[in-house]
């Protein structure tokens, strides 16, 4: 098989110009309910102008699952334009309307499945809810975006049981507790874990390179920090079952003692 | 107030109807009103635990949906005074418990003056095993000791101080762990997860660790709760178990390999 071949020694010569990770990205969910240009705009300023640092060019999902009125005789094409002036950068369409859709292809958006995110947000949401009501549960309306801006930390004393997923979106997380195989935790900072982590642990889900993960005793399942991960047969090599912190150095995940 | 206990676990047989049984028998025995309610509607089993079989005319779905009031379907255990049992369903599946119906149903029974109301929920986490927890103030779960019961329970646990109505009001609904089938000498070996691997995994108050017998399977099959063979170390561990429930210090037994006497050895007496 010479093709085969020439492909194996090629990729052995030169180095490879990419490779693809697996992200974790949270992202805001701009919810219209009705439209109408000039009053969207001018809603738009204002909210700008009370959290001028959530407005920086921030990724949106577009989504219109409580529009009110016409998805066909919208002109997706002017409000994508009043986003970007406005510092929020539409990077995709949540909408099943195929009207909708074909004008997304055209502004280069993508195409999100709709249903799914909801029923997840809903799952998560009332463990969210017992532990801490002060923190949202994800950023899924504009009107949250305020809050962003206060970098808060979540803290959580129950166990992380498998199946829960917990979110300290915008700060740090910490957990007085076990974090549970089967179980996720995920904060845009630091995460602090004061029992065994067994599960998974992802801290600086936003791209947050100098975020760092502490636990009681690493049994994880997955560590990552802004994309780099290392799973369980990686971890179990050393310092398994130690009190440990994770740190990003060079693109790699170190894994050191405490104390 | 009554107080409503959920017997729940995630996986499938594990123990929750026997334990059920058990628990429920046992509570009435020390003069409780209490009630044992079949959420495993299409499956019913605890009717057979119970010794019941023959005696369902009307059942859970029946009160629910109106067609027999809760007078009609509670069958009064032969062995034990102040104990009911509410069957399931064995011709309707899951989908016809609705919350409306099922907290109908508890209030009626709180207000007939019973104390202790236990749920028998159904494996698995969907419908059924959603409607039994629902109004839970305190959940035993029911683990055996090992690696994929002991996850299953975990989820269950999330699901409860989440989904709950007590966790929609922003309360813990109490949790506590049963675990079945435990055998020490399989422990001492490294074959099973012992108590304490179990208690640190699930972080949760420990109940009662039940020994593996084979009386188990026999009372079962004679429909006598085994908690009434007071010989064997499985109904002694559900009376205590009890005991604990209702708040008394009961030390916990039959959890490490018990050095047999000269006497046992002789006549190789096994539990």
């Amino acid at each position: 098989m010479p093709l085969l071949k020439s492909l194996d020694s090629k990729s052995s010569a030169v180095s490879a110009a990419f490779r693809l990770k697996g992200g974790l990205f949270p992202l805001t969910l701009l919810e219209i309910a009705h439209y109408n240009c000039a009053e969207f705009e001018q809603q738009l300023q204002s909210k700008a102008a009370e959290a001028p640092v959530f407005f920086q060019q921030t990724p949106v999902v577009l989504s219109f699952e409580e529009f009110n009125g016409d998805l066909n005789a919208l002109p997706l094409s002017e409000l994508v334009a009043i986003c970007k002036a406005n510092g929020l950068l539409p990077v995709a369409l949540r909408n099943s309307n195929p009207e909708l859709q074909a004008q997304a292809k055209l502004l280069d958006l993508a195409i999100m499945p709709v249903g799914r995110v909801k029923a997840a947000a809903e799952e998560q949401a009332p463990a969210v809810e017992t532990k801490a009501p002060a923190a949202e549960p994800s950023a899924a309306e504009t009107e949250q975006t305020t809050e962003f801006s206060h970098s808060p930390s979540r803290i959580v004393t129950t166990p992380i049981r498998s199946g829960q997923q917990v979110y300290a979106p915008g700060g740090d997380l910490i957990i007085m507790a076990s974090v549970s195989a089967g179980a996720e935790v995920l904060a845009d900072g630091n995460i602090h874990i004061y029992g065994a982590l067994r599960g998974r642990a992802l801290a600086g889900v936003r791209g947050d390179t100098s975020a760092r993960i502490f636990c009681q005793s690493l049994e994880a399942e997955l560590v990552s920090i802004a994309g780099n991960f290392k799973v369980d047969e990686d971890l179990r090599n050393n310092h398994w079952k130690a009190a440990v912190q994770a740190s990003l150095d060079e693109q790699s995940l170190c894994i050191t003692p405490l104390v | 107030m009554a107080k409503i206990i959920v017997v729940t676990s995630g996986k499938g047989g594990v123990g929750k109807t026997t334990t059920s049984a058990a628990i429920s028998s046992g509570i009435a025995m020390r003069g409780h009103k209490t009630v044992v309610i079949d959420f495993d509607i299409g499956l019913r089993n605890l009717d057979i635990i119970m010794n019941c079989e023959r005696r369902v005319v009307y059942d859970f779905v029946n009160v629910i949906n109106g067609e027999a009031n809760l007078r009609q379907a509670l069958i009064k255990d032969k062995r034990v005074e102040n104990l009911y049992i509410l069957p399931a369903s064995q011709t309707r599946d899951k989908d016809a418990l609705t919350v409306d119906g099922v907290e109908r149903i508890l209030n009626e029974l709180a207000a007939d003056g019973f104390e202790y109301i236990i749920c028998d929920s159904p494996a698995g986490i969907e419908h059924g095993a959603f409607m039994a927890m629902y109004f839970a103030d305190l959940a035993i779960v029911v683990a055996n000791p090992e690696v994929s019961s002991v996850r299953d329970s975990d989820r269950i646990l999330g699901i409860l101080q989440s989904k709950s109505r007590r966790a929609e009001k922003g309360e813990r609904v109490e949790e506590c762990l049963l675990l079945t089938r435990y055998n020490p000498e399989r422990v001492a070996k490294g074959e099973m997860l012992g108590v304490t691997d179990v208690e640190e995994i699930l972080a949760t108050k420990l109940l009662g660790v039940i020994p593996e017998s084979e009386t188990v399977l026999k009372a079962s099959n004679q429909g006598i709760p085994v908690i009434h063979d007071t010989e064997s170390p499985a109904g002694q561990a559900y009376s205590d178990a009890v005991g604990r429930l209702l708040g008394e210090e009961v030390e916990h037994r039959f959890m490490s390999v018990e050095q047999k006497g000269l006497f046992q050895r002789l006549f190789r007496r096994s539990a």
